[in-house]
């Protein structure tokens, strides 16, 4: 009953019937989004969680703290993605604690694809992986579902992703302003959320710079709005 | 060397004797016997000042109800509550093994235990049998930095939320709570809301019934209201139903007479056997 591989919502099977909601596993069909900026990165993300066809969270939170200045963005399985950003933590806070120091964005995502890629048959998991240090600054790196590990000036993932890759190619400048950014993110969700009925919710943002997090919530009705036919 | 004096302590955790039989009833082509599953209706919120835990109290093999009372609230710690739904076995083993451990992590700490840590530990643990385990969970309760509500699944992901439901009535409950949650709900209204929640799954789904149970957690104290409301009380009879003597003629009478030949009743001292004092 509860052994069926997990699946990403996207591509939940159309057998998936009324009884079926509550056995299929936990899958954040998901928009998410990460950007440099000149002076550090913005990472955003959508807010559900769906089992099937039901919508198991419309506030969570895909943006998941790794270190003060480590976060990421979570695609995938809910249960391998948690698992996995709790174990890079406990990681991070370790290394931090023999360094002296807080830990390296490279090495951040460096953990991360290290399970990723080692579980690979066995996880679930697409994840950004976005922060900034004082060697690098602010920095996006890629860990899609095989495990590799990629540094991305901008980065999109989730089910929600295809539809606005053409949206970030045409729109995204390198060295932008952070509130221009945080105005890109935004509207590239947006476009995102609106397409993908497997995304949708709140877009939750976080500025991460030398001076720490900075947390921001679009509700539903403040999206920008865009054609709608 | 089993006896009624002395009866076999059976191991704790796990038994996988079953299996066996199990592989070889499908080999031969028997339907492979299913556990029981507590189609279920469990809820929680957070109100002014605590949790306020839900559940119905109907437990079902198939389509058969094998237990139309039992508990599905669990204890986990003097300041935390467990609604379990999915696989029964699962949920009752699951929270008790981590009460276990709540209980020992309070004495090593000397501390009320976080609820953070009971959720910690209950998402690690389901995660390690990745869903093997059934037992999806709604955590609540109070601790120093005040009320928390997590929603547990089976594969071992975690919600933090201020109000929640599961099990089969989970959409009949949730819609009750999307209508009418709102922050700061005095007790009284919470309970209410519960109960309405609770109610909703027991009448609109199959697989929940009976009656209500609720555990309300404050800061300090917890009441457990086993059997709230009973939703689906019995009526009364009207009148008699039975047929006087005689309606039916007696067409034949045969009479056979049953012979107690020996009766012996034998008596085991158990005062003897309890004497612990050598």
């Amino acid at each position: 009953m509860f052994s069926r591989a997990p699946v990403l919502v996207e591509n939940y099977a159309p057998s998936s019937g009324p009884q079926d909601w509550m056995s299929a596993p936990h899958s954040t069909g998901t928009s998410i989004m990460a950007a440099e900026f000149d002076g550090g990165v913005v990472i955003g993300a959508d807010s559900r969680t769906t089992t099937g066809a039901y919508i198991a969270n419309r506030v969570t939170d895909k943006l998941t703290k790794v270190t003060d200045n480590i976060y990421c963005c979570r695609s995938g399985s809910a249960a391998d993605t948690q698992a996995i950003a709790d174990i890079v933590s406990y990681h991070l806070n370790f290394h931090a604690m023999e360094l002296g120091e807080k830990p390296l964005v490279s090495i951040g995502a460096a953990v991360f694809r290290e399970l990723c890629y080692n579980y690979r048959d066995s996880l679930m998991a697409g994840i950004l992986v976005a922060g900034w240090d004082k060697r690098n600054g602010g920095q996006v790196y890629s860990v899609p579902i095989g495990g590799m590990c990629v540094r991305q000036p901008v980065s999109i993932g989730g089910s929600g992703s295809s539809y606005v890759y053409g949206y970030v190619d045409a729109n995204f400048k390198q060295g932008m302003a952070k509130e221009e950014c945080v105005n890109f993110i935004t509207n590239t969700l947006s476009l995102a959320m609106a397409r993908d009925g497997s995304s949708g919710g709140v877009v939750r943002l976080g500025i991460i710079t030398e001076e720490g997090i900075e947390r921001r919530v679009i509700l539903g009705n403040e999206l920008p709005k865009f054609y709608e036919g | 060397m089993s006896s009624v004096l002395c009866p076999d302590i059976p191991n704790s955790g796990f038994s996988f004797d079953n299996c066996a039989r199990n592989a070889t009833l499908e080999g031969k082509g028997f339907p492979v016997p299913k556990a029981t599953k507590t189609g279920t209706t469990i809820a929680g919120i957070i109100y002014e000042d605590g949790v306020i835990l839900g559940a119905d109290t109907r437990a079902t093999e198939d389509t058969t109800v094998s237990d139309k009372n039992c508990r599905k609230i669990h204890y986990l710690a003097s300041n935390m509550y467990c609604c379990g739904a999915g696989t029964a076995a699962d949920t009752e083993m699951t929270t008790n093994m981590i009460a276990s451990q709540l209980e020992l992590h309070r004495l090593f700490t000397n501390r009320t235990v976080p609820v953070c840590t009971a959720n910690q530990l209950l998402k690690q643990y389901l995660f390690r049998y990745q869903g093997y385990i059934g037992a999806a969970l709604v955590l609540g309760g109070v601790d120093n930095t005040g009320p928390h509500l997590y929603s547990i699944y089976p594969h071992g992901s975690t919600d933090k939320l201020p109000y929640t439901t599961m099990g089969s009535g989970s959409l009949a409950a949730m819609a009750v709570f999307e209508s009418r949650w709102k922050p700061g709900l005095t007790e009284e209204e919470g309970k209410k809301l519960v109960r309405d929640a609770i109610a909703a799954g027991i009448f609109n789904d199959l697989g929940s019934g009976s009656n209500v149970d609720l555990c309300v957690i404050r800061k300090g104290s917890v009441e457990y209201l086993r059997t709230y409301e009973e939703a689906n009380k019995k009526g009364k009879r009207q009148s008699s139903y039975r047929y006087p003597p005689g309606t039916t003629a007696i067409l034949s009478t045969k009479t056979a007479n049953i012979e107690v030949h020996d009766v012996s009743i034998q008596r085991i001292d158990t005062d003897l056997l309890m004497d612990t004092t050598s």
